[in-house]
């Protein structure tokens, strides 16, 4: 079974993020491999270490400027076998459609050396949070959606996946190949141990550009970005804050505030 | 401006129109031409009649059973109703975010989720929405003749229009593609009486503090006429199931009032409910982080403070 799984590589959550001209400003300095990510990278290590050794394949994937790198650098740490990296200027400024086509070239790429079984994502990016690309990129490379899986099983060329939605908790399957994105719930992931962290250094991470995969320039990046940023600031803190240690009395003030702002 | 057409994807439980509809054709009447999209069985004359107080004209109907449960199947099929519609509108939720996705994709449409607002400005829409756990105000220009927008609850107040409209019935026959997914089982989630958490107009959320005890914060929210949420912490823990999670993996919240119970305030948690009217924390731990984003905080035992500010509301509407 060979799989691939895509990683973002995003600004740290407890790093001072921001935008510059209209992007998600990222730096090698406080940028890192997207956390939900640890949980795409678990469910494919997950189940190449259910299969016998030698049948399983993990290929870690990621788009964007030099420092993007860092991310497939973290999942071969975690212990997949292969990284890639599509690093093209033309695709600054892509919107999900431009990155999910990005994405598909690249799978039909990495197919090119046989059959990919799975393509794993997490369920969002914790800078955009949209949750748009597992299914633009399902769509894309036109194979089955199970998107928010809280659990994945693979059996008999069969994907099955339990999904927590607000109304119900859904049992979903469909037959392989499969796009899956897992949720935080889908497992604990693992740290990379010192073992691991040796043996990456040695693991080469191949680059492609957009011309090594087959895509035209003009169907990506900013030009063919069908939403444009045009303004993004800092929202200013919370003015009046007040904070006070419970004497006794810190219900009842709790109560006088909100009785004063009308919520209670 | 009236010629633009806005169509509306109507969320409703059963037969019951949920309020962020409402404010999500509030929002539409102010882009153009409303046209609601409702998805299921031909809905009931008083909810029709609904639609039409908030400005529908038309209320078109499109059936496609348990297939509204794929998103490739309810991408087609909104789709199919809303091919001469200039705006797409639905309510943010995980389920709508993949149907406008496909729906984009599908059409060559601009898609912006989350969205806060919109407004026509020079024939586009432009959106604004808050990003990075509500710190950042963003702007956004949908660049495509058509455009696809997923409205947060509780981010414009769902008003009826001045003129009820008598919305006209039309019947949709959706064109629907294969479908590889199979639903194996469905379990509905038992619904806890009152509103929906991402709806709720008050969420009262409980954490580590608690203990796993939420006795305290369903009185208080059940004082407040709110909704009971919960941090990562206490749903891992099994002390409160999953759909109270408030944070950026589980439901984001943007309630007037937010009172956070015992909760320290990780950034996973604030991501989503920072962006609420006014926050109240209550934490034993004065160095909490909840306390850098709380109007007002207090540092002590919820066993404490919660008993006596509901005995003090109380108190306060006996007058």
């Amino acid at each position: 079974m060979r799989i691939v799984v895509t990683v973002k590589f995003v600004p740290d959550l407890q790093s001072q993020r921001s935008f510059t001209d209209g992007t998600v400003t990222r730096t090698a300095e406080d940028g890192t491999m997207n956390e939900l990510d640890e949980n795409a990278v678990e469910a494919a290590l997950q189940l190449r270490e259910s299969l016998p050794e030698g049948e399983g394949e993990v290929y870690a994937v990621t788009v964007g400027g030099a420092d993007a790198v860092a991310a497939v650098r973290k999942a071969l740490q975690l212990g997949v076998d292969h990284a890639v990296h599509v690093s093209d200027e033309s695709i600054a400024g892509s919107d999900v459609f431009g990155t999910a086509r990005v994405l598909a070239a690249a799978v039909h790429q990495i197919e090119k050396d046989g059959p990919v079984d799975l393509v794993i994502t997490g369920m969002a990016a914790l800078d955009g949070l949209t949750s748009m690309l597992p299914t633009a990129l399902a769509a894309e490379l036109d194979i089955a959606q199970l998107t928010l899986a809280s659990s994945l099983t693979v059996a008999d060329g069969t994907a099955t996946i339990e999904r927590h939605m607000a109304d119900a908790h859904e049992t979903v399957t469909a037959p392989l190949p499969a796009l899956v994105s897992v949720t935080d719930e889908a497992n604990k992931p693992r740290y990379p141990n010192f073992k691991l962290i040796m043996a990456a250094r040695s693991k080469p991470v191949t680059t492609w550009s957009l011309s090594d995969i087959g895509v035209d320039p003009v169907q990506v990046g900013a030009m063919a970005s069908r939403t444009t940023v045009i303004d993004a600031s800092p929202r200013p803190p919370r003015q009046n804050r007040v904070t006070v240690t419970d004497k006794g009395d810190g219900g009842t003030q709790l109560a006088a505030f909100l009785v004063e702002r009308g919520l209670a | 401006m009236t010629d633009v057409m806005v169509a509306v994807l109507v969320e409703h439980r059963g037969n019951e129109i949920a309020q962020p509809t409402l404010e999500t054709l509030t929002l539409a009447r102010s882009l153009g031409a409303p046209v609601a999209v409702w998805m299921g069985d031909q809905p009931p004359a008083d909810q029709i009649e609904r639609l039409g107080a908030y400005g529908a004209a038309e209320v078109r109907v499109v059936e496609v059973g348990d297939g509204a449960r794929h998103a490739v199947t309810a991408a087609a099929a909104v789709g199919s109703a809303t091919a001469d519609a200039s705006v797409v509108l639905m309510v943010s939720t995980f389920a709508n975010k993949e149907i406008a996705t496909r729906l984009a994709l599908a059409t060559g449409a601009g898609v912006v989720v989350d969205a806060a607002g919109a407004q026509m400005v020079n024939g586009r829409v432009e959106t604004t929405q808050t990003v990075f756990a509500a710190t950042w105000d963003v702007r956004t220009r949908v660049n495509a003749d058509k455009a696809v927008v997923t409205l947060r609850p509780n981010t414009t107040q769902a008003l009826p229009a001045e003129t009820p409209a008598a919305p006209e019935v039309v019947s949709v026959i959706p064109l629907l593609p294969e479908v590889r997914e199979s639903m194996v089982s469905v379990t509905p989630v038992e619904r806890e009486d009152g509103v929906p958490l991402s709806e709720a107009p008050v969420v009262v959320s409980g954490g580590r503090g608690t203990g796993g005890d939420y006795t305290l914060v369903r009185e208080l929210a059940d004082v407040l006429g709110g909704a009971v949420g919960a941090s990562r912490d206490a749903t891992d823990e099994g002390w409160i199931s999953h759909e109270h999670m408030v944070g950026q993996t589980g439901v984001t919240v943007t309630p007037a009032l937010y009172v956070a119970c015992g909760i320290s305030g990780a950034v996973h948690h604030r991501g989503g409910m920072q962006a609420s009217g006014t926050i109240v924390a209550v934490n034993i731990d004065p160095d909490a982080p909840i306390f850098e984003i709380a109007d007002f905080g207090v540092v002590g035992d919820l066993n404490d403070v919660i008993p006596q500010a509901i005995a003090a509301i109380k108190a306060h509407r006996q007058g």
